[in-house]
């Protein structure tokens, strides 16, 4: 590869992450000039940057190619995760607002952290060398680690963040490994030479790479909370402070498996068939656990923690197809989860009031005739976990199936359709609870739906219904960017 | 004298990952988990700089600097976390952390 000078095309292809960081350092300078006396600037000038970004990263693939030598590579693959994780970021920012007012806890760090954090995860969205998987996957991870213990008096919030921490950075530890082993065994890191390698004539010792991979497997599915490495994660939802973990949630969850997807279907194709079985058990496990484990569930943040690890089932169920629908139909299934997922946790964040004091499920109860708006919200993006037709989830689920029987995995299919119907159980028991008994004393010391509140729940529920309703437009971007992953 | 070949130093390497991979599965002690964290970090790094001799290019080094770097945030956020839940619970030890079931 020349050496040359970085050029003004690859600082384009740069910019959300430049806009991103720039802002996240800006905002912790503003921090003693605003502090107190309108800390609200602060989560207003977190969604400029954050629409900024989703503006640049447009405009990126406006100009898109591959940027410093190949490190990065701009395409319509990158700009999907790209643009998702920010929205992802708005959609954490406006239930904040609310959340850090009633916590006392209004400080820019929280949303230099958040920043920085989606910095990182596009980064890794848009990574297409081994050294800028890392740092992206390192830079979104030591943000969310200090989000994830920002209620820093509170122990629950302590022991989450630090859960988190160790088992995430041992995760991490085990993908550089697995890193290194393929470096030594082709002698580069970047995706498309390290393709070459494995398919080219000398192919290196199927041991190593078969090592490298699963090695890299256990990092990557630590941060798509996949069994069977999901242990971490209802402790980590139900710990950190409510916003954050429905950032956790979709966010890193997203980045993490479009970085996945790129290793797994560019450098790793084509020892696909060895691989293949490996992701079949961990989608299966991830299921089934997922499932049954949210049966038992009384605190709704851990029930949601358990669902987004079956959540992950359903994707690795689409990776294990190992086709371009497969790819797309994983694509369109993160941005119908991503929606509705945090919209689920914006309502729980609502409810939870201070010191996060309801977050049971029976807590729900009586919701519907409170506050019909916010039940309205919940019962749209419950039905769309579920994957009721009209809603996002039916179609993500649909054609993560498809993909899986136009891969001849039909036992997998079958057996995900099978837990989708148990996993309707669970979400069904909140819709009872909030339509069918009297308001407890959680709902009637509710607060009135904030403005941030509002655009919080129905900007996720109108994109859920939209997915569900117009799912082509979609679609047909995931369709054409699969393709460019190859 | 035997000279020092490539296998010595991989064989250096995956004794560290078993080591520290030991350590974070056995031990009690919170410090102890990350020293042996940093333990498999290093044994990445020699892999690392073994492998880019053997190929005669430089990927591999600067990626070391990358994980020293990283190493060394992933500590100061480790050690603030272990902080922030001292304060608050007295305690270092990871089986006394049990507020959330594991």
């Amino acid at each position: 590869m020349p050496a040359s000078f970085t050029s003004a095309a690859d600082l384009i292809r740069l910019l959300p992450e430049i806009i991103l960081t720039v802002m996240g350092t800006f905002l912790m300078v503003l921090d003693p000039i605003l502090h107190k006396r309108s800390s609200r600037a602060f989560g207003h000038l977190s969604i400029l940057a954050l629409a900024g970004g989703i503006g640049g990263s447009v405009y990126a693939y406006a100009h898109a190619g591959p940027a410093f030598g190949g490190m990065l590579m701009v395409d319509g693959f990158a700009t999907f995760f790209r643009v998702l994780v920010m929205v992802v970021g708005i959609l954490t920012v406006l239930p904040s607002y609310r959340f850090l007012n009633r916590q006392d806890a209004e400080t820019s760090e929280y949303h230099a952290l958040l920043l920085f954090s989606i910095a990182g995860q596009c980064l890794m969205a848009a990574a297409n060398e081994l050294i800028i998987v890392f740092i992206g996957l390192e830079i979104s991870s030591i943000a969310s680690y200090v989000l994830a213990g920002y209620l820093r008096d509170d122990k629950r919030a302590n022991e989450a963040s630090l859960k988190y921490f160790l088992l995430g950075s041992f995760a991490t530890a085990f993908f550089l490994y697995g890193v290194a082993l393929i470096y030594g065994s082709t002698g580069s890191v970047n995706l498309i030479a390290v393709r070459a390698a494995i398919s080219g004539q000398n192919a290196p010792e199927p041991v190593f790479l078969g090592l490298a991979a699963a090695l890299m497997f256990v990092g990557l599915g630590f941060k798509v909370s996949a069994a069977p490495f999901q242990i971490w994660a209802p402790d980590v939802y139900q710990g950190a402070p409510t916003p954050v973990a429905a950032f956790l949630s979709a966010g890193p969850k997203a980045a993490a498996f479009a970085v996945f997807l790129r290793i797994f279907m560019t450098a790793f194709e084509p020892i696909g068939g060895g691989w293949e079985p490996l992701v079949w058990i961990s989608a299966l496990l991830s299921m089934t656990i997922g499932n049954f484990a949210a049966l038992l569930q009384s605190n709704v943040k851990r029930m949601l923690a358990y669902s987004s690890i079956a959540h992950a089932g359903y994707v690795l169920v689409a990776l294990t197809a190992r086709s371009e629908t497969g790819t797309a139909a994983a694509m369109f299934y993160l941005a119908a989860y991503a929606l509705m997922n945090i919209g689920a946790f914006a309502v729980v964040s609502h409810l939870s009031g201070r010191g996060e004091r309801y977050q049971n499920i029976d807590d729900l109860a009586g919701l519907g005739q409170k506050q019909p708006l916010t039940a309205a919200m919940l019962a749209i993006f419950l039905l769309s976990l579920i994957g009721v037709p009209l809603t996002g989830g039916f179609f993500g689920k649909f054609y993560i199936f498809k993909a899986a029987l136009d891969s001849h995995l039909y036992w997998l299919a079958v057996l995900g359709l099978l837990n989708s119907a148990v996993a309707a159980y669970y979400y069904l028991r909140i819709l009872v609870m909030m339509y069918m008994h009297e308001p407890g004393e959680a709902v009637e010391a509710v607060e009135p739906l904030s403005l941030g509140l509002r655009a919080a729940l129905i900007l996720p529920a109108m994109g859920t219904l939209f997915l569900g309703i117009f799912p082509a437009w979609v679609l047909d971007f995931a369709g054409k960017s699969a393709a460019l992953v190859k | 004298m035997h000279p020092i070949t490539t296998v010595h130093y991989l064989a250096l390497s995956a004794a560290l990952l078993l080591i520290g991979t030991v350590g974070v599965l056995t031990r009690r002690n919170i410090v102890v988990i990350l020293m042996s964290i940093e333990l498999i970090l290093n044994a990445v790094n020699i892999n690392l700089i073994v492998f880019s001799r053997i190929w005669h290019n430089m990927d591999g080094q600067i990626f070391a600097i990358f994980v020293i770097t990283d190493a060394v945030a992933e500590a100061a956020v480790g050690l603030g976390i272990l902080i922030a839940l001292f304060r608050n619970k007295e305690t270092v030890l990871a089986d006394e952390i049990d507020l959330l079931k594991w």
